[in-house]
């Protein structure tokens, strides 16, 4: 029987590039579901009842859900081009640091660019201490997962596009500043990658939905 | 492999600490349990886990490894020769993480918030709904992942029964303190039955703590978080004369507390008093 791969995701959730460039690099031929996040598929919903969300992998049938789920599940069911080191000490090292980046580190950006006042400056320093533990992770590497893209690149694979978008965006200097050097240099070094490359939604398209996202946490945020 | 070899950073009321002990127990792994003093971080885990400062952590060798999920995925992953703990089969893992997750991420915080709402107050019918509706969404899990087996890993105590487990004691103390309901057998059957093999599993029952002791300890947290006046409180249980909260200024009473080895005060846990390890200084 013919492995049935699919992949249900919007346009620009990052979370949903994480499953994009893992299949990608791993050679795994996928169909791709375009949803529409304000107006979500029967399907969607049928497979991820729970939290409603991209992105969705279904693979002969079964939906996989929760993009940390999901690479660890393509990880272990094919395993060409590996993910995750062996070493158990260092595989439990990039399951930590994907997840201070989901739990940590994204929230403290959105904060830092969707907050005013004193909850801004109080986010921004927290968005500064989260990237020097990100820049502390890069030394002696190229990638997170050493000469070679891996599971953490992925995980922290939004912040190659998206850092420079919500700088434009908000006027704030997250990483364009220079203090964190090698972050730059991954990012760079990530973006170019061919396999990366050709996935990143399109920029001016980027702009425009935080642009919008961003003006309606403000008008929310100060009514006066 | 020496005991010494591995160390526990922990508490014995956290529900996460338990995740690192049943799972370490399973693989039949020694351990010296290292205890944090009840209300206080000390320099030792603000080292050993900077970034969020909690507890467990696990010290294997000279490796730190951190969250209590993935410090059972690690033991899983060292410790081959035991029996597994997260499943074979990759979407029974992907669905088991899945849950696992669901329960830390949304379910358990949901539970949590119950233990400090008032009553009356609208947010606890909230809370209350909340974890109502969880359940229900995990006695389905249930079904699934068991495959008739006694427990969601099947036949044997796996990854999300481990994930789940570790907050049953947590939740008689809020069903007891809270006045509610919330596992209930009506709604809940398959949970129910799951839960006292959960508890009465041979990896399971020397560490899970007993409703009164955790009952006390939630309240003297409860206090303590309402004010930061001194506390003193005393047990008449034979290995702790008292207790006082971190920001009692008594230097008598501190002296008191600082020599004494740390206790547990949970008899079930006797079997884990420490040896002369320089826990407190």
């Amino acid at each position: 029987m013919a492995e049935e791969v699919k992949l249900f995701r919007n346009w620009s959730s990052p979370f949903a590039l994480r499953i994009v460039w893992a299949l990608k690099l791993k050679g795994i031929e996928y169909e791709t579901i375009l949803e529409d996040l304000q107006n979500k598929s029967s399907l969607l919903l049928q497979y991820n009842p729970v939290h409603k969300k991209v992105p969705v992998l279904l693979h002969n049938g079964k939906p996989i859900l929760e993009s940390l789920v999901i690479l660890e599940y393509i990880e272990e069911t094919w395993k060409q081009h590996p993910l995750l080191p062996e070493d158990p000490f260092e595989k439990a090292t990039a399951r930590f640091w994907a997840r201070f980046n989901d739990e940590k580190l994204l929230p403290s950006i959105r904060d830092a660019s969707t907050k005013q006042g004193k909850e801004q400056e109080e986010a921004i320093v927290q968005v500064e201490e989260n990237l020097k533990y990100v820049e502390e992770k890069l030394k002696g590497n190229v990638f997170f997962g050493g000469e070679t893209i891996g599971y953490l690149d992925l995980a922290f694979g939004w912040l190659a596009n998206l850092v420079s978008v919500l700088e434009e965006v908000t006027g704030l200097s997250l990483t364009a500043s220079g203090k964190f050097p090698l972050l730059s240099a991954w990012m760079q070094n990530f973006s170019d990658a061919p396999v990366i490359k050709e996935c990143w939604p399109p920029r001016d398209k980027l702009i425009i939905k935080y642009q919008a996202m961003i003006e309606k946490y403000t008008a929310v945020a100060a009514p006066k | 492999m020496s005991t010494t070899d591995v160390k526990l950073l922990g508490g014995w009321p956290s529900p996460f600490v338990m995740r690192a002990r049943i799972a370490l127990n399973i693989k039949s792994v020694d351990y010296q349990f290292l205890q944090e003093k009840l209300g206080e971080k000390s320099e030792r885990l603000l080292k050993s886990n900077p970034v969020y400062k909690k507890i467990p952590v696990v010290i294997h060798a000279d490796k730190l490894i951190c969250e209590s999920l993935i410090i059972v995925q690690y033991i899983d992953d060292v410790w081959t020769s035991g029996p597994s703990i997260l499943p074979s089969d990759p979407y029974d893992r992907a669905i088991a993480r899945f849950w696992a997750a669901y329960i830390d991420d949304q379910w358990f915080p949901s539970v949590r918030g119950i233990a400090f709402i008032a009553e009356g107050d609208e947010a606890k019918k909230e809370a209350l709904e909340q974890v109502a509706a969880g359940l229900e969404l995990l006695e389905d899990a249930f079904t699934k992942c068991s495959k008739g087996g006694n427990f969601f890993g099947g036949e044997r105590i796996g990854y999300l029964d481990i994930a789940l487990g570790c907050f049953l004691a947590w939740l008689r103390v809020t069903e007891k303190l809270g006045n509610v309901k919330l596992l209930d057998e009506a709604k809940a059957p398959n949970l129910c039955k799951w839960a006292e093999c959960f508890c009465s599993d041979a990896a399971v029952k020397d560490v899970m703590p007993e409703t009164d002791w955790l009952s006390l300890n939630h309240n003297i947290r409860k206090t303590s978080r309402k004010s930061f006046r001194t506390q003193s409180t005393s047990f008449h249980n034979g290995n702790i004369r008292s207790l006082s909260s971190p920001t009692h200024n008594d230097s008598t009473e501190s002296k008191k507390i600082t020599t004494e080895p740390l206790l547990p005060i949970c008899p079930s846990n006797a079997s884990d008093l420490p040896s002369n390890d320089p826990i407190v200084r």
